[in-house]
């Protein structure tokens, strides 16, 4: 009886030892699932979500605190890359959220005074400029998250959409007339 | 807007493909009219009506236009393969529930044309065989063993009534196939079966100048390059090498390679139903293994199984496997190192 | 006799070449006026270099080349560029361009030319006068040549081959080129070897061409240095690069690698004659051999200089005919819709076809796919082209990519047989454009987030250099035992700033309008918009909020 017992914890020591070393010898280095998610959202930083910034909305999904269909510029394709990433149903972008053509803001250069407030609201270090200096905005790097319309004091930036130029233009979707053939 | 090419290949569509290959079911269906009489002309266009009239009804309720779609001649392809796999003269409820699952179930819920995972027409053969056996047991006897040859007014009464002025055995007879099943179960000889009357030159009579007919329309189809030729040869091949082993085994039970490719539906299967391009495998490779083991078990089930004949279920058991073999078989890609990984 | 060695797949397609072989390579006479796009070629757009009411000379470099992957752009007549504007080009979105507008001045006198002793000079200052004379690719892709003159890694490329495959019908740019001038191109061809290193140079011809292969073998003979004219047969597309390269050499070119690795090199045989020019003349590229053909009263081919707008070309072959549906620029299975005929001739266009219904009949509607493999048997990349339409339509990119859908050459050659009518190439053009604007997305968020994340890191650092000197400043403060009742260094910041705000808001009102003299009314009506929009803004802004505005 004793010698069961013994043997028996035995086997069960030397398996719990082998377990706990075989889970620290190979251990995956894993990305964390904020990570993933963070590397999905189009780092706008817009806000839009109503979290302040990509990293943070993306550790409100991880938690489960905020739904996936929360960021307009990301749009249908990210919520599926999302719903796909999480194992979960895709869903329409959320109530009060309109997905925007793809713009860039622009400073009225004639308006502007040179207030800095701009420079600070961008989340993407896209605005140069200096004290009492004209601002412009570097368009390559504004990713269209118009924090930086509302501090301006004198309204002098405005969004503008991105147009159809040779660089950027895209094939469509082809359209076949299954349907309506007669 | 449309990109190019702005140039299409001339006589090539759809509608033309499936009439090659109703064309080409035109040796078969009239070697089947001269070895056992003129009711599968019956029988095709019975069918042919239910089907499209079925096809039609999905087209409605989907909100499909119906003038491309029912005049593709797909649906006419799926009702003459049911109706020469069915029995002849069988009643017209009969083809009415095949034709359903065959139309409605395994083609529209699927998602209609090119869609379909499964051969329609093997469907609603297959609910046929299982839910109504009896039914599908009673083939039309070759005419030379007939007492009484249905004549085509016959033919229609016993389509459309179900019955006639002449009795079901009259002009019926257990299959090659079937006679060679129950006969070796009961424990007879392969020479005694052989020597019994429904046996023909080297399968059943009649019916081996029938599955001569479609190798020729198969051919036909082969040498317009319909389809290619890796599917009906490896499912030949299969069927032959397959039925030689088993022989191999015990020669007094079971038939040989010649019996076993121009008997049942062998031949019709081979360059007719396996060579359906949406429920069968679409890589050189994928079609070899996938008509290669569609013949091991068409004589599997043949040989040891329930079923007097198989070819039906293992194209079905076959058609599943498709898009697994597909995705293990992809060619090498132009540029790419040979057994470079693709799809999966 | 060189074995040939056939690729997969291909079809064979009604040629249409004899339209426009009748008669010899006519020349354009002068135009007022020309159009140069400054992004004729792969790469980096070229730099305009000239300003509206420049005077150029024909030859006269235009635009800079900028960027690795870049050529000259160079204007094609004497005269004054009367403007640097956006134009309507040939392109299949339609879209406009940033072109040079020259009006000529009749005289079309030229910059001094001449050639240069590539034998001897450093290969590096060949490739650089390469690039300056605007050399690219004519064979459709337009790639930059000085850069395919690179011998990369490699200590030479045995292999030059020149493609006089020319396998897309009605086009016969190439087929003209090599009959009437054979021995310039073998003499371009003698550069390119020279630069290369090449000990093997093949010329491959597809068999329908007969009077080029005669042309061009008579020309070989004569040739200093050994040259292999070889007919190929008539199968499209035996003229795609890689197409030909295995039909020549038997060799594969790997995917997403340069053919240098395998020791080829393919040119056009328009770039050779090109080359020549360029190299033995000093000449820029400023014109191009281009096939008219199609529903015109005299179809042929016309020696158009860069710049020449389409439909001066069209003229040049009697102009459209009644019943004419439009025009593809390029072949019938490569080429795109012409919308708009002022777009100019730029180095890329080697055809314009004027359709009609009779043999370019609208496409027949798409059926559903069923499967047949006739696509995977015409593929010439060896694909599964119904599998990559099934995942396009679904717009499951991943798995169009793992099928391996860049490795199309959107041939057409699927779409051409396809019985069931699917645009099937449409579909992965859509494909491919999303994936790569999906790829630059990716590059410019994971920029952002870089920025992001330093600009996080900078102002966490300030807040903590601002807290210390603080901290130090309190200590001084409290040694010194006076403390501020009120920071007026803040106050008067907060002035300037009022002050400012006042100053833009009337600079907003009241801008001194300048230019305004000698207005068109259609200018005056529109300045009056604006000011009647910039007098209602304040007040609109205030009560909705602000909004982004579209640019038009």
């Amino acid at each position: 009886m004793l010698t069961a017992i013994l043997v028996l914890a035995g086997i069960g020591l030397a398996l719990g030892a082998l377990l706990g070393w075989a889970s620290d010898y190979f251990k995956v280095e894993e990305d964390p699932i904020v990570d993933k998610i963070d590397a999905i959202l189009p780092q706008t930083q817009c806000g839009q979500c109503g979290f302040p910034g990509c990293r943070p909305y993306a550790e409100a999904i991880a938690k489960g605190e905020a739904d996936i269909n929360r960021c307009p510029p990301g749009g249908e394709a990210n919520i599926k890359q999302l719903a796909e990433l999480l194992g979960v149903e895709a869903k329409p972008l959320g109530e009060g959220l309109e997905p925007k053509p793809k713009a860039v803001a622009v400073i009225d250069e004639n308006t502007c005074i040179g207030c800095t407030l701009c420079i600070q609201a961008c989340p993407v270090d896209a605005i140069v400029g200096a004290s009492k200096q004209l601002h412009t905005i570097v368009a390559d790097l504004c990713t269209g998250c118009e924090l930086c319309l509302a501090p301006c004091p004198v309204d002098c930036i405005a969004m503008t959409v991105i147009p159809a130029r040779l660089d950027n233009w895209k094939w469509q979707y082809p359209v076949i007339h299954l349907r309506q053939v007669a | 807007m449309n990109g190019s090419p702005y140039t299409q290949s001339a006589n090539n569509s759809v509608r033309i493909t499936m009439i090659k290959v109703l064309v080409a079911l035109i040796p078969g269906i009239a070697a089947h009219a001269w070895f056992f009489g003129p009711g599968i002309w019956v029988s095709l266009i019975v069918c042919s009506l239910i089907a499209i009239f079925y096809e039609s009804l999905a087209l409605v309720m989907r909100g499909y236009p119906q003038k491309p779609f029912l005049s593709d001649g797909s649906v006419i392809v799926t009702a003459w393969l049911f109706a020469l796999s069915v029995p002849t003269l069988a009643p017209i409820w009969l083809y009415a529930v095949g034709l359903l699952f065959a139309v409605l179930v395994a083609k529209h819920l699927y998602g209609g044309l090119g869609q379909n995972p499964f051969n329609p027409a093997m469907v609603g053969y297959a609910v046929l065989i299982v839910s109504f056996p009896t039914y599908m047991t009673q083939w039309p006897a070759p005419l030379q063993l007939a007492t009484h040859m249905p004549s085509l007014a016959n033919a229609v009464d016993m389509v459309f009534a179900g019955s006639g002025s002449i009795s079901i055995d009259a002009y019926t007879l257990a299959t090659p196939l079937d006679t060679l099943k129950t006969l070796g179960r009961a424990g007879q000889s392969g020479t005694e079966i052989f020597n019994q009357p429904i046996f023909g030159l080297i399968a059943g009579k009649g019916g081996e100048w029938v599955a001569a007919a479609y190798l020729l329309g198969g051919l036909l189809l082969l040498g317009n390059r319909v389809f290619t030729w890796h599917v009906p040869i490896a499912y030949l091949a299969s069927v032959a090498l397959t039925a030689t082993l088993v022989q191999a085994i015990d020669p007094s039970q079971h038939a040989n390679a010649w019996f076993h490719l121009f008997s049942g539906g062998v031949m019709l299967g081979a360059f007719f139903i396996a060579t359906d391009p949406v429920s069968g495998s679409t890589t050189p490779l994928g079609k070899l293994i996938f008509a290669g083991v569609a013949g091991f078990i068409t004589v599997m089930i043949r040989d040891y199984g329930g079923y007097p004949d198989g070819v039906a279920f293992s194209i079905l058991l076959m058609n599943i496997a498709a898009p697994f073999i597909d995705t293990y078989t992809q060619p090498r890609v132009f540029g790419h190192a040979k057994g470079g990984k693709v799809g999966k | 006799m060189r074995a040939i060695h056939p690729f997969h797949g291909g079809v064979h397609l009604a040629e249409h070449k004899t339209e426009s072989t009748g008669t010899a390579i006519g020349w354009m006479s002068l135009l007022p006026r020309y159009v140069v796009p400054l992004s004729q070629h792969i790469g980096q757009p070229a730099i305009p270099v000239v300003k509206p009411g420049d005077r150029v000379l024909r030859g006269q470099m235009i635009g800079r080349p900028t960027g690795t992957i870049s050529t000259a752009v160079h204007a094609p007549t004497s005269g004054i560029v009367s403007a640097v504007e956006m134009h309507p080009v040939a392109h299949p979105s339609g879209l406009t361009g940033l072109c040079v507008v020259i009006e000529s001045d009749g005289a079309d006198r030229a910059v001094e030319m001449s050639g240069i002793d590539w034998r001897n000079l450093d290969p590096a200052e060949v490739q650089a006068h390469v690039r300056d004379l605007g050399l690219a690719g004519l064979g459709g892709a337009v790639f930059p040549s000085a850069i395919k003159l690179q011998r990369g890694n490699a200590a030479r490329i045995p292999t030059l081959i020149l493609n006089g495959s020319e396998c897309e019908p009605w086009i016969t740019c190439d087929d003209m080129l090599m009959r009437e001038r054979a021995d310039a191109t073998l003499r371009g061809a003698a550069m390119m070897r020279h630069l290369l290193g090449a000990d093997t140079v093949l010329v491959g011809i597809e068999d329908n061409k007969p009077q080029a292969i005669a042309a061009m073998t008579e020309a070989a003979r004569q040739a200093p240095f050994p040259v292999e004219i070889v007919a190929v047969p008539t199968l499209y597309p035996s003229g795609g690069a890689k197409q030909l390269t295995r039909l020549l050499t038997g060799l594969d070119n790997p995917t997403g690698k340069l053919s240098t690795e395998i020791g080829v090199q393919v040119f056009n045989v328009g770039t050779a004659y090109s080359m020549y020019r360029a190299l033995e003349l000093g000449e820029p590229m400023i014109s191009r051999v281009v096939t008219v053909t199609g529903h015109v009263p005299r179809p042929g081919n016309f020696e158009a200089r860069i710049g020449t707008p389409l439909r001066d070309l069209l003229a040049a072959a009697g102009g459209d005919l009644p019943g004419t549906t439009g025009h593809i620029i390029g072949g019938p299975m490569m080429g795109f819709d012409l919308d708009d005929a002022r777009a100019p001739v730029v180095k890329a266009v080697n055809c314009i076809i004027a359709k009609r219904v009779e043999q370019f009949p609208p496409a027949a509607p798409a059926m559903p796919c069923i499967r047949c493999g006739q696509c995977a048997q015409a593929c010439p990349a060896e694909l599964q082209p119904f599998e990559l339409y099934w995942y396009a339509k679904a717009k499951d990119f991943e798995k169009t990519r793992r099928y391996n859908l860049f490795d199309c050459i959107e041939c057409g050659c699927c779409s051409y047989v396809c019985p069931s009518h699917i645009p099937l190439v449409d579909y992965y053009r859509f494909a491919k454009s999303e994936i790569r604007a999906h790829e630059l997305d990716a590059q410019a968020s994971q920029a952002a987030r870089e920025r992001h994340d330093f600009r996080t890191f900078r102002l966490e650092r300030e807040k903590r250099e601002k807290a210390e000197k603080l901290a130090q400043k309190a200590t001084t403060r409290l040694d010194s035992g006076a403390v501020a009742e009120d920071d007026p260094a803040a106050a008067k910041k907060k002035a300037i700033l009022q002050a400012a705000i006042e100053r833009a808001a009337k600079a907003k009102v009241a801008t001194t309008p300048q230019n305004t003299d000698n207005l068109s009314p259609t200018v005056q009506r529109e300045i009056d918009a604006i000011e009647a929009r910039r007098q209602a803004a304040p007040d609109d802004a205030a009560a909705t909020g602000r909004q982004p505005t579209e640019a038009p």
